[in-house]
């Protein structure tokens, strides 16, 4: 495709991004999936209104999950726990806050609008 | 950088790898393990059998560790420093670990090969013994000592018959006594399994196409059994040392100094292979202590194994058994009652003072407070130790050893207390190591931080500091409807998956509406999200309700055509239910409509709530009933359905004593009398079951759905977070909640009473309810961007003219 120089900034702005669903179909407190060139991804909603994406997969389970779990806090940190077996991971870093040697990937998430998009690499 | 190569990766490798990561071993580790799955806990395999997944058992990896499965290493070249794999792998080392562990020894008696003859050792083992058992009737077990027993257990958990054959004059030889013996062989026999002592095996008999068909023993009695596991003793794998000159023992063993090395210095060998002055341990803790000291040394420090501490206590086929110290001694005291079948003997010095050992079978309190007094004075006589369990404050000594398995003493536990500011077992298990292996010392753990001043805490979470019963009130009282207000008035953060679900629970129970609506949705665990009960794969099982397990002709057809046209893998439940599973979100609204148009409601066979309530056939039909169970059932189930509890609750009607609804396995039992219904309460299946304790006699219809209400009630009140009748019961005291419930000596009857009412009279099927509703219908989704697109990661496989969910390996989803 042929870019032209004035629409190049909203090109780059553009770019990557994929806009996922609207800010109010998300409910404070709760995950969606989203399917974005074949990847499974949650979106979550916290209390304070941010928004998070992390991997959909639970990695302990095998099961495309995460989406369905209990949001909620561990100290300041913002949390989603499996609906599987309830390891609790990290909404900001995808770690599992239970063992840290596993993670979720996460993704960079922002609001566009009224339209939630998602950056998959 | 060093080159560590570990053979092996049972529980004692993963030990070592552990220990040598945690403390910053710089090089670099290769495990090369010959069974196809990372290391997993060996103590506890038979719940396996029980239910536990491989996962469950498994110990994790640490990062950075290269592990190497079905990798068995064939060779040891010492003069190269490389060992060579099966697969022709060749794997060169700096520092060699021999973690071989041990093989179970198969006597050789004619049959021995036969299809049908097992061993008790690994994961595979478990799956083998599990498919023979499919098809068979009855099994035996050739060993008597503590592993015999695991597997006779097992085999009786997978319902067969079960015998157990053991060469010496009693059961648990080497933990026990003759008088042991004979108190634990009348538990077992107890439990209906066939007990064979000083009894040897001439052969293994064969049916014509070649498979195991009995025990034939030297006196020519034959056991018939389809299944024979041998546990008689287990023997060192010290093939490769051998093979590659290292110094090994007359019976076995690779021979080790106390630093754990081998006759090369370059090698070690730990845990069931190694030979330590002359012994070897088959115990987790002897040889969990061992891949510390190898670790120290590899790490250049200078620990050393001493002969280890052999105490065991157990508990197997239900029963308690016990030893600590020596099993002799100059004087022994024995106390022992044949009615609750309770053996335990202390063995002391000449002048009764000093504890030298002892052995308990049935309950082994003695264990868990006189142990750490072996090699000590005793704080009383032996007699008035056994007899009153001790005096009340007993001081034990900084040193004694509380876990075994680990070698924490009272001493180290006692100062993780009060320097770290420890207030509950996780803690210390998680700071000192005590009691993370078989968790025998647990109680004990929670004496001392008793002792120690520390105030257990009570709180559900890090963000309530009450209890769930304390909440209740807060709630109730308060009038409090949402958990933002509750969080915001009594806790801290945002919530989690503990107190979530609890405070979701409460509102219920107190009659909020609909559980999706508002806020609630955000704290129900997923079931309770999707009013299904999710699988191992992700997607939901749907429990239509019948009540009673009452169904007519049409309606069972159409759960058939649901199940069919869905897809769904059908399957009768143990609580006269029918169970279909495999339904993704998307699909749940769509059968719930097709139940809803054939007049069911999907049921409640999921989440914290009433599940069931069973019945037996009753006096319409059966000619033993005494009063009609089924229409009981119904009116109960369709009371008490919806009801959200602090943890599920089950209930059965019987009609008649026969009791074939096994009434008494319930949370809320009923049998029939001539003159109406005895109402039992507190029982249950599950990991620890219980009968239910008679709470009243010939109750009218009408007083027993009072008591009912109110017991209920006031359960739900006051119980804990996952808390069944069960413990709640034994917590108030049965006495307790009768006066109570029965006698209204608290008062609240009357509260407890409207409580219930409003309860039956706000429930609505929860499911039509998400049907009539466009808000709530939202979330069956599987994409949100996608609405018609299904889950492509959910796929099924065919078994048995059905469906099975087809599940990513796990080692592809965690590397």
């Amino acid at each position: 495709m042929t870019i032209l120089r004035e629409n190049l900034d909203t090109a780059l702005e553009t770019a990557g991004w994929t806009a996922v669903c609207a800010y109010t179909d998300l409910l404070p407190e709760e995950g969606v999936c989203v399917l974005v060139d074949g990847h499974q991804i949650a979106v979550f909603r916290t209390f304070d209104g941010d928004l998070y994406a992390t991997g959909n997969l639970d990695p302990f389970s095998g099961a495309w999950v995460l989406s369905r779990g209990i949001v909620g806090t561990r100290g300041a940190e913002p949390t989603v726990a499996s609906p599987m077996h309830k390891q609790v991971f990290s909404l900001v870093t995808g770690r599992c806050l239970d063992d840290p040697a596993t993670a979720v990937p996460t993704y960079p998430v922002r609001l566009s609008g009224g339209a939630v998009e998602v950056r998959v690499p | 950088m060093t080159r560590l190569v570990v053979v092996g990766h049972g529980p004692t490798a993963y030990r070592l790898v552990e220990t040598l990561t945690d403390r910053g071993f710089g090089g670099r580790i290769t495990i090369l393990g010959e069974e196809p799955r990372p290391a997993y806990d060996r103590v506890a395999l038979t719940s396996y059998l029980a239910g536990k997944s491989a996962e469950d058992l498994t110990y994790p990896v640490p990062d950075g560790v290269v592990l190497r499965l079905g990798s068995a290493v064939t060779a040891i070249d010492r003069d190269g420093r490389t060992v060579t794999t099966a697969d022709g792998h060749a794997e060169p080392y700096d520092v060699l670990v021999l973690a071989t562990g041990s093989s179970p020894f198969v006597p050789p008696v004619p049959g021995k090969d036969l299809d049908g003859c097992f061993v008790y050792r690994t994961i595979d083992d478990l799956d083998a013994i599990r498919e023979a058992s499919a098809g068979a009737t009855a099994g035996v077990v050739i060993g008597g000592g503590l592993l015999g027993l695991e597997a006779a257990d097992a085999l009786r958990g997978l319902g067969l018959e079960t015998h157990v054959v053991e060469m010496g004059g009693w059961l648990m030889p080497r933990q026990v006594d003759e008088g042991g013996g004979a108190v634990l062989r009348g538990h077992i026999e107890s439990l209906g399994l066939g007990v064979h002592t000083g009894a040897g095996v001439k052969e293994i008999a064969a049916d014509d196409a070649g498979r195991v068909s009995g025990l034939v023993k030297p006196d020519g009695e034959t056991i018939g059994a389809q299944v024979v596991v041998f546990s008689a003793g287990v023997r060192p794998r010290d093939e490769l040392a051998r093979t590659c000159g290292l110094a090994v023992g007359e019976r076995g063993g690779i021979a080790v100094d106390d630093g754990m090395r081998t006759s090369d210095p370059a090698i070690y060998a730990i845990g069931e292979c190694a030979l330590h002055q002359g012994m070897v341990y088959g115990l987790v803790g002897p040889c969990f202590t061992m891949a510390e000291v190898a670790a120290d040394r590899i790490l250049g420090g200078e620990a050393a194994f001493t002969p280890a501490d052999m105490s065991t206590k157990l508990k197997l086929l239900g029963v308690e058994v016990a030893q600590f110290g020596a099993m002799d001694g100059a004087l022994d005291v024995t106390f022992m009652d044949p009615v609750t079948g309770v053996y335990q003997k202390l063995f002391v010095s000449d002048d009764a003072r000093t504890l030298l050992g002892g052995i308990c079978v049935g309950d082994a309190t003695p264990y868990n407070t006189l142990k750490p007094f072996v090699g000590r004075e005793l704080p009383g006589s032996p007699s008035e130790l056994l007899f009153t369990g001790g005096p009340a404050n007993m001081e034990l000594p900084a040193e004694a050893v509380v876990c075994s398995c680990n070698n924490v003493t009272h001493g180290q536990i006692c100062s993780a207390i009060a320097d770290k500011g420890l207030t509950d077992v996780a803690e210390i298990k998680a700071c000192t190591r005590a009691g993370t292996t078989c968790g025998s010392c647990v109680p004990m753990l929670k004496q001392i931080l008793v002792k120690s001043g520390v105030e257990v805490s009570k709180a559900l979470c890090e963000h309530f500091t009450y209890s769930r019963a304390e909440l209740f009130d807060i709630v109730r009282v308060r009038g409090i409807t949402t958990f933002s207000q509750l969080i915001a008035e009594h806790g801290t953060g945002r919530g989690c998956d503990i107190c979530k679900p609890v405070v979701a629970s409460i509102l219920a129970s107190l009659g909020n509406g609909h559980i999706l609506d508002g806020e609630q949705a955000a704290l129900q665990d997923t079931n309770d999200r999707y009013l299904a009960n999710i699988q191992r794969n992700g997607t939901y099982s749907v429990v239509p309700r019948i009540p009673g397990g009452e169904i007519t002709p049409d309606k069972l057809i159409v759960i058939g055509e649901v199940a069919r046209d869905f897809g769904l893998y059908t399957k009768i439940t143990g609580g006269q239910r029918i169970d279909l599973f495999g339904a993704r979100v998307e699909q749940l609204p769509l059968i719930w409509k097709r139940l809803v148009d054939a007049g069911f409601e999907s049921g409640h066979a999921y989440g914290k709530a009433l599940r069931t309530v069973k019945s037996c056939v009753g006096s319409t039909w059966c000619r033993y009933g005494v009063q009609d169970s089924v229409g009981l059932a119904i009116a109960l189930e369709l009371r008490y359905r919806g009801l959200r509890s602090p943890h599920k609750l089950k209930s059965a009607v019987s009609g008649c004593a026969r009791e074939c609804a096994e009434a008494r396995g319930k949370d809320f039992g009923i049998i029939a009398t001539e003159l109406g219904w005895n109402l039992y309460v507190g029982g249950n299946g599950g990991f620890t079951p219980r009968h239910a304790d008679l709470f009243a006699s010939d109750l009218s219809t009408d007083e027993l759905i009072r008591v009912i209400d109110r017991f209920l009630m006031f359960y739900i009140r006051t119980a804990d977070r996952l808390q069944r009748t069960s413990v709640w019961l034994e917590n108030q005291g049965l006495d307790y909640v009768k006066e109570v419930v029965l006698e209204d000596s608290l008062g609240i009857c009357a509260e407890l009473d409207a409580q219930m009412e409003r309860h039956v009279a706000g429930y609505a099927d929860e499911w039509r309810a998400v049907l009539d509703d466009p808000e709530r219908m939202r979330r069956f989704v599987s994409f949100v961007n996608a609405p018609g697109t299904p889950d492509p990661s959910i796929a099924f496989a065919p078994e048995r003219d059905q469906v099975k969910p087809v599940l990513i390996p796990l080692e592809a989803v965690r590397s």
